[in-house]
């Protein structure tokens, strides 16, 4: 079973985030990067389904530079190869030029499966798996908590909301988005570390895909939300704060 | 012309899908547009709204993305809306993305306002799981879509109109349809109904490791509150997972939440956001949390937790 797992490099889950200069975007500078949570565990779910049916798993990126530390950690967890798209400004691209790039780097791979992440932590689209399977003429199936494999199909578990589940039946190639936490993430080993420095790493660029991806979107500002509340916020050292937050339980809130 | 796609869900709508019917009738109202709504199912007679696009057809009869897609489709060609907005709920991210794409456009997901601005629209969506927002317009050939995220529009705002339904007929076969759904289910029945608890003391990543969540048991066992979790905690099997709150656990409403290193990412927000009274404990002065708190402490949960059991405990005698 060939698999193409999608990974993103995004900033780490508790980086401070300043807009920049332009007011269109955040400063990048500063701040460390990681892989996209629910995208780790797509890669996790690609390799426990090699492992169990055979294949090869992929890991595909559109990043800077910057990206190459994320896709050489997914090779040293145990993805085969790589595919890298070098772009420094993907916060540009909207969804559709995003997914058309991948569409084309996936190219002639004839992969049976791709797994992405529901979601980035980032631009939060929650788009870019779907709109790459119909971009590709397949099936898909989001917010995956389950993969079985069975001959020309695939049977996944799909949550719904308030706790609700359901079990889908469809045919391969398929597009799947993964959601975070259905497994344990793996360690890279040792080994896993020093053998990813000698697997290939294809590197594309958008001239090399020419692919139309004008976007639709523009951002023209980003800024901190506003407040929908009033919040009253308490201070002090924690003693204090704590004598003051009991007395809005008590004379407030009445719940004491 | 606007067209609100409205969501079933069992032999009712989806909560959202008349807030997003208030969002196509205040946009409507202000851009001066005609605003139809469009059901898959049963119910179009219900919709207070004027007009109402009604599909039904056996191979809807269960959601999958190829049949709406197919069905949506076929209506956005034949009615040629110039917007068409849906309510943010797990259905539409599963299929919106995919019709959006039929037409070589792109879905504006997860938007939290929209307004007309110079003839066009400017829509308002989060990034950073809450922290920044985004204006974004839309340029290029209509239909525009876009997704509305929940509790921004209210639907007691609605322009209530007599239905004036319209069937419109579809055109798909069973070889469309390659995905086969089953019946949805539970997972175990809940032992705990957070639902009713009038406190609430929940718990996320902030908490850092399995053996600082007694910590908080101690809070709420002092408050005599109910323990609840973000999802990441129920993830990692530090709570069972029905103590999690938000889109895709429970939903609270109690007297008091207190969110306790809970960053206030939006699916966590719409399981809460009706509890009467808020109080925030995070570090990060700027986590979204605070947006919705009422009362906020900005500091070190492991410096605040011990002090406010230590002060609830005196204070309950
Ligand atoms: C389809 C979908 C469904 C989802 N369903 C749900 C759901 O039902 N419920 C849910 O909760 N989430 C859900 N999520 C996940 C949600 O998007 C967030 O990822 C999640 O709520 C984050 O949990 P958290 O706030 O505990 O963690 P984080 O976002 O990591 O936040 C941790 C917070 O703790 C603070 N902190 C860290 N250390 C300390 C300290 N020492 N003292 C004080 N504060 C500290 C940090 O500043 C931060 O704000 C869903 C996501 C998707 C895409
Ligand atoms: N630049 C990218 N490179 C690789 N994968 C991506 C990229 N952007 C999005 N994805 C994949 O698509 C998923 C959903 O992203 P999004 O649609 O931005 O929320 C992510 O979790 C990734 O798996």
């Amino acid at each position: 079973m060939k698999i193409v797992v999608a990974i993103k490099q995004v900033p780490a889950r508790d980086s401070q985030l300043r807009v920049d200069d332009t007011g269109r975007w955040i400063q990048e500078a500063d701040l460390n990067f990681e892989i996209n949570e629910p995208d780790a565990y797509a890669l996790e779910e690609g390799l426990q389904l090699k492992e169990k049916n055979g294949g090869e798993v992929i890991a595909l990126c559109l990043g800077p530079g910057r990206a190459s530390s994320t896709i050489r950690e997914a090779l040293a967890k145990g993805a085969d190869r790589a595919i890298h798209i070098e772009e420094e400004s993907v916060a540009t691209l909207d969804t559709l030029g995003i997914a058309r790039l991948l569409a084309k780097a996936i190219g002639d791979e004839k992969p049976d499966l791709i797994l992405t992440g529901l979601q980035s932590d980032d631009l939060g689209y929650g788009q870019t798996g779907v709109v790459l399977a119909e971009l590709l003429g397949w099936a898909h199936s989001t917010i995956i908590m389950e993969v079985e494999v069975r001959n020309e199909s695939i049977r996944v578990k799909r949550e719904l909301e308030g706790g609700w589940f359901q079990h889908i039946e469809m045919p391969l190639p398929a597009v799947l988005t993964i959601q975070s936490g259905i497994s344990k993430l793996r360690y890279a080993s040792l080994m896993g570390i020093k053998k990813a420095k000698t697997k290939e790493v294809k590197r594309l660029t958008l001239e090399d895909l020419q692919v139309h991806a004008m976007s639709q979107t523009n951002v023209e500002r980003v800024y901190l939300p506003q407040k929908s509340k009033q919040t009253q916020l308490l201070e002090g050292p924690a003693k204090e704060v704590a004598a003051k937050l009991v007395e809005k339980l008590k004379f407030e809130a009445r719940v004491i | 012309m606007i067209l609100v796609f409205l969501e079933r869900s069992g032999s009712d709508f989806h909560r959202l899908s008349f807030e997003t019917l208030a969002a196509g009738q205040q946009l409507g109202a202000e851009m001066n547009l005609p605003v139809a709504a469009v059901v898959i199912g049963d119910g179009a007679s219900e919709v207070p709204n004027a007009t109402v696009f009604s599909i039904t057809h056996p191979l809807l009869a269960q959601y999958t993305a190829d049949g709406y897609t197919i069905a949506l489709e076929q209506l956005i060609r034949a009615k040629q809306p110039t917007y068409v907005l849906l309510p943010h709920t797990y259905t539409v991210r599963d299929f919106a993305p995919k019709l959006a794409t039929r037409f070589e456009r792109v879905l504006v997901s997860d938007v939290v306002a929209m307004r007309a601005e110079g003839g066009n629209l400017l829509l308002v969506r989060q990034l950073f799981q809450g922290k920044l927002n985004a204006d974004v317009r839309v340029s290029g050939v209509a239909p525009s879509f876009a997704s509305i995220q929940a509790g921004v529009y209210r639907s007691d705002q609605l322009q209530a109109a007599t239905a004036n339904v319209e069937e419109f007929s579809v055109a798909i076969e069973a070889s469309d349809i390659r995905s086969k759904p089953e019946e949805p289910f539970r997972e175990t029945v809940r032992a705990v109904d957070l639902s009713a608890a009038s406190v609430i003391v929940s718990v996320g990543r902030g908490i850092k490791e399995k053996e600082n969540i007694p910590m908080i048991q101690e809070l709420a066992s002092a408050l005599g509150a109910e323990l609840a979790a973000s999802r990441p905690i129920c993830d990692n099997g530090w709570l069972p997972m029905e103590r999690q709150v938000g889109s895709s656990g429970q939903t609270v409403a109690p007297k008091v939440y207190m969110a306790i290193g809970i960053s206030g990412a939006i699916q966590h927000l719409v399981g809460m956001k009706g509890a009467k009274t808020i109080v925030a404990i995070n570090k990060d002065a700027e986590a979204p949390i605070f947006e919705v708190a009422d009362y906020g402490i900005v500091g070190d949960l492991f410096e605040v937790v011990p002090a406010l059991t230590e002060a609830v405990k005196k204070a309950r005698g």
